[in-house]
């Protein structure tokens, strides 16, 4: 059994890749539940029940898709380019550090000028946190996976070093959080009394952008370029390292962005578990929606309604919620493997 | 060692024999029911373009693919299909065109690399060293067998793969474009090996495309076109035009170079030098390149070339010297300044550098000038008129292709070079950089890039013409200089240089600091 280079295009791998990753996916998630001694049946139906079952749970899935969508985006946009952001966890919490230093009181001003402004804070934050492994990949080739990925840690223990300091909420009772943002800095919900807010429009907003770059600008075009054979393209005269720093800024500005809107829309403040691996999780909505923006929205949706739907499963059927974190990872490894196969077959020999 | 002396009368012995060989690849007939014979001591050339089946055909007889259709026979016994190591046994050999030596081991390591039992401690390296030594001698292979591989030259290492096939007993030797990395005086040299291996009764296939080397080395020539075998000539009774013919099907016309008054300086080189690791990739290089005119870049690969295009891409920045364009002196080298003064670039690696393969054909026709109007606007593709300027572009140059919007790695060679050639005449060049532009393409691909070359001159372009095909330097160039370790010789008129001397200069005779051993 062997691997060779396919000599033409395989359109429909790209189409129906997707589709097969949530099916093997679905398949592993049956084996386990089976393992865990209950019908796979009464699980699957228990996690779309509780995914999209309801108004409250369909809601909830997309209050949990928000900041999926935003560091989706973070990683489809530096994967074109072959900039192997890792760190949407970090530029995540530079993000939701801004929003706490500027929305709990610090600037009183009207909400329309107020969440913009730290917006564009919490972006800039994020877009200057990937400039740095971003400038030692092009000029010393360091790895920016490592660093980018080591990052993350050093932002946790900053951030979690902040709510025990400087941010600390005096009010707190001793808990290591920051203070409420004032209510001009919350982003407002889109049903009332429910918990989806305007985060989910922004991130919906965000893709169209990201789809219009691609799409359309001289910049989309030179991500892709460059992420497909830098040489190549500096021999055209693209400008490499320079696409490679305005694909940073793009890629941390909308990892941050998950963490401003999960603070004004969804938390009102900063702690610890404000992310559960949304940077992370949001590699893997990039790999299923093969890097295309419309596709993050929709990957992210499924992602969150696994989790979510797992949540409400484990406790009507009794098997652990843990299933949605491997379902949710054969899916990526379902994705990776068909993308190989667009470019490649295998040879029975 | 099959090396027994021929006795003369039983040259014809059909020592290889394929019978009506067909393979087929998806809707390709890449092999249509070849049949053909090899006698003992004969060298057969197998002539053909890309994608002619010559590959395909040495892959089945070799045993890398199972022919659909056919039979082969060695020494009349018929081989099991589909396997390598029944080839080897029964003596057959074969040296690639890309050496398949580990460079860290020796001459003798190489060569006893694998015929050496696994189990066995000690190796019986007095025999071998004994063995080599006799073939060595007795075919005039020159090889140090304790010299490690990475120190040979190229025509070292392709002595060491011969000697290779011999130590496993090869009595058929097939050599796949064995001449493509010599110099003129390596491959004279490989010529009177293939002579004493035939004289010693080994049957040797000649797979090449160049026709004076066909017409020098062998005694019967297979031309194989589109998968069929379509002619076989005795080497005696025909002549490279016919040849040449036959290969594509229809005539050849010839380069014509018209002669044409010089234009003004278009590139000038001032004593430049390129730093590298070690020596210098360029050495005190100058160089006056005027309007209307080809000046041809011989030498062995990665003797400077390299570099030079690279200096000339805007790649790479000289360590001291001056580089004028047009007579003003360019400071900052970056390949989008190169592209702004009219320089058009045709890079040797089509694949890793020409083309990004993954973007499409329209996309890669924008590479250079995407920022400019008429394709983008306030950093705005338009689209539209990248689509009729890619539709214009792919009709002009004559691209086959599914459409302005194909992934371009799925074109053929001679395709993606007709793309890049269309790019960069499409903006008027005034300067061109062609490096190898011809390497690998048909004769028919071949002959259209000529042809746009010498366009390009009549209409005033000054041309750097890299290329290691000296038939093709000679045809085209209006001087020509030799590079040799990173320098540069004198531009010569074309009309005082022969091969022979070019030849001798790209092995550094005459070049300054080197022992005029000849």
């Amino acid at each position: 059994m062997r691997l060779e280079p396919r000599t033409e295009a395989a359109r429909s791998i790209w189409a129906i890749a997707p589709l097969v990753a949530v099916i093997a996916s679905f398949i592993v998630a049956a084996l386990l539940a089976l393992l865990g001694g209950a019908s796979p049946f009464a699980v699957f139906a228990a996690v779309i029940k509780g995914a999209a079952g309801t108004q409250f749970a369909f809601l909830e899935t997309l209050t949990r898709a928000t900041p999926l969508i935003f560091t989706g985006l973070a990683a489809a946009v530096a994967f074109r380019a072959k900039l192997w952001n890792i760190g949407g966890e970090a530029q995540l919490y530079a993000g939701a550090i801004m929003a706490v230093v500027l929305g709990t009181g610090a600037l009183p001003l009207p909400a329309p000028v107020l969440i913009p402004m730290i917006m564009a804070a919490g972006m800039l934050a994020g877009a200057l946190l990937l400039l740095g492994p971003t400038f030692l990949k092009t000029r010393f080739g360091v790895d920016e996976v490592v660093t980018t990925l080591l990052l993350n840690f050093v932002m946790v223990l900053f951030v979690s070093m902040l709510l025990d300091g400087a941010l600390k909420d005096p009010m707190g009772l001793g808990w290591p959080q920051s203070k409420k943002v004032i209510a001009e800095a919350q982003l407002p919900k889109l049903i009332q009394g429910k918990r989806l807010h305007l985060g989910f429009l922004i991130a919906i907003g965000a893709a169209l952008i990201v789809w219009f770059i691609n799409a359309r600008t001289t910049f989309g075009y030179e991500m892709r370029a460059v992420g497909f054979n830098p040489r190549a393209a500096r021999f055209a005269g693209i400008p490499v390292n320079w696409v490679m720093a305005k694909t940073a800024l793009l890629s941390g500005g909308l990892a941050a962005l998950a963490g401003v809107s999960e603070v004004l829309g969804l938390k009102g403040n900063l702690t610890l578990d404000l992310s559960p691996g949304f940077g992370y999780t949001g590699i893997v909505v990039a790999m299923l929606a093969m890097l295309h923006p419309a596709g993050v929205i929709a990957a992210a949706i499924f992602v969150a309604a696994m989790f979510v739907g797992a949540d409400a499963m484990s406790r009507t059927v009794g098997v652990p919620n843990y299933i949605a974190n491997v379902m949710v990872a054969t899916a990526l490894l379902t994705m990776v493997t068909a993308m190989l196969f667009t470019r490649f077959r295998l040879k029975w020999r | 060692m099959a090396a027994e002396p021929s006795n003369g009368s039983n040259r014809e012995d059909v020592v290889l024999r394929l019978a009506g060989i067909s393979k087929r690849f998806g809707p390709l007939l890449a092999n249509d029911a070849i049949s053909l014979d090899l006698h003992r001591g004969e060298v057969l050339a197998l002539l053909g373009e890309n994608g002619a089946g010559k590959t395909t055909l040495m892959n089945i007889l070799f045993g890398h693919y199972v022919a659909d259709v056919g039979s082969i026979e060695a020494f009349g016994e018929t081989l099991p299909p589909g396997s390598p190591k029944a080839a080897l046994a029964r003596g057959i050999g074969m040296v690639h065109q890309h050496f398949t030596l580990a460079d860290n081991l020796t001459v003798l390591d190489n060569v006893i690399l694998g015929t050496e039992p696994l189990w066995r401690g000690r190796s019986r390296h007095t025999d071998a060293r004994a063995k080599l030594a006799m073939l060595s001698e007795t075919f005039g292979l020159a090889v140090k067998p304790d010299a490690r591989v990475v120190d040979l030259s190229v025509g070292e290492r392709q002595r060491v793969e011969i000697l290779k096939a011999l130590y496993r007993d090869a009595r058929i030797l097939i050599l796949d474009e064995p001449t493509a990395v010599l110099t003129p005086q390596e491959t004279e040299a490989l010529f009177a090996t293939l002579h004493k291996l035939v004289e010693r009764g080994l049957a040797i296939i000649f797979i090449s495309h160049k026709l004076h080397e066909v017409m020098a080395v062998s005694r019967r020539v297979v031309v194989l076109r589109q998968g069929k075998l379509v002619a076989e000539r005795r080497t005696a009774e025909t002549d490279r035009h016919e040849l040449a013919e036959l290969m594509v099907g229809r005539p050849i016309p010839e380069p014509k170079v018209e002669p044409i008054p010089l234009g003004p300086v278009a590139l000038s080189l001032r004593a430049v030098t390129l730093a590298g690791e070690g020596h210098p990739r360029l050495q005190d290089v100058s160089l006056a390149l005027h309007g209307n005119e080809i000046v041809g870049i011989a030498g062995v690969s990665g003797n400077g070339q390299g570099a030079l295009a690279d200096l000339v891409s805007g790649i790479a920045q000289p360590s001291s010297g001056a580089l004028s364009l047009f007579g003003q002196e360019i400071h900052y080298f970056d390949p989008a300044k190169m592209v702004s003064y009219g320089v058009a670039r045709i890079p040797e690696d089509r694949h890793a550098v020409g083309v990004v393969g993954d973007l499409s054909l329209e996309e890669n026709l924008i590479s250079a000038h995407y920022r400019e109007q008429p394709f983008s606007q306030r950093g705005l593709i338009d689209w539209k008129k990248v689509r009729e300027f890619a539709t214009r572009i792919i009709a002009d140059y004559d691209v086959r292709c599914p459409g302005p919007q194909a992934a371009t790695r799925l074109l053929s060679g001679g395709n993606m070079q007709k793309l890049i050639l269309g790019r960069e005449m499409a903006q008027s060049p005034r300067i061109i950089l062609a490096n190898q532009p011809t390497r690998g393409l048909d004769i028919g691909a071949v002959g259209y890039v000529h042809q746009q070359l010498l366009k390009a001159r009549a209409a005033g372009a000054g041309i750097l013409l890299i290329s290691e095909d000296l038939d093709e330097l000679l045809a085209l160039s209006d001087r020509v200089v030799v590079m040799y370790r990173g320098r540069m010789s004198a531009p010569m008129a074309r009309k005082d240089v022969t091969i022979r001397h070019l030849g001798l200069m790209m092995a550094g005779h005459g070049f300054a600091g080197e022992a005029d051993a000849a």
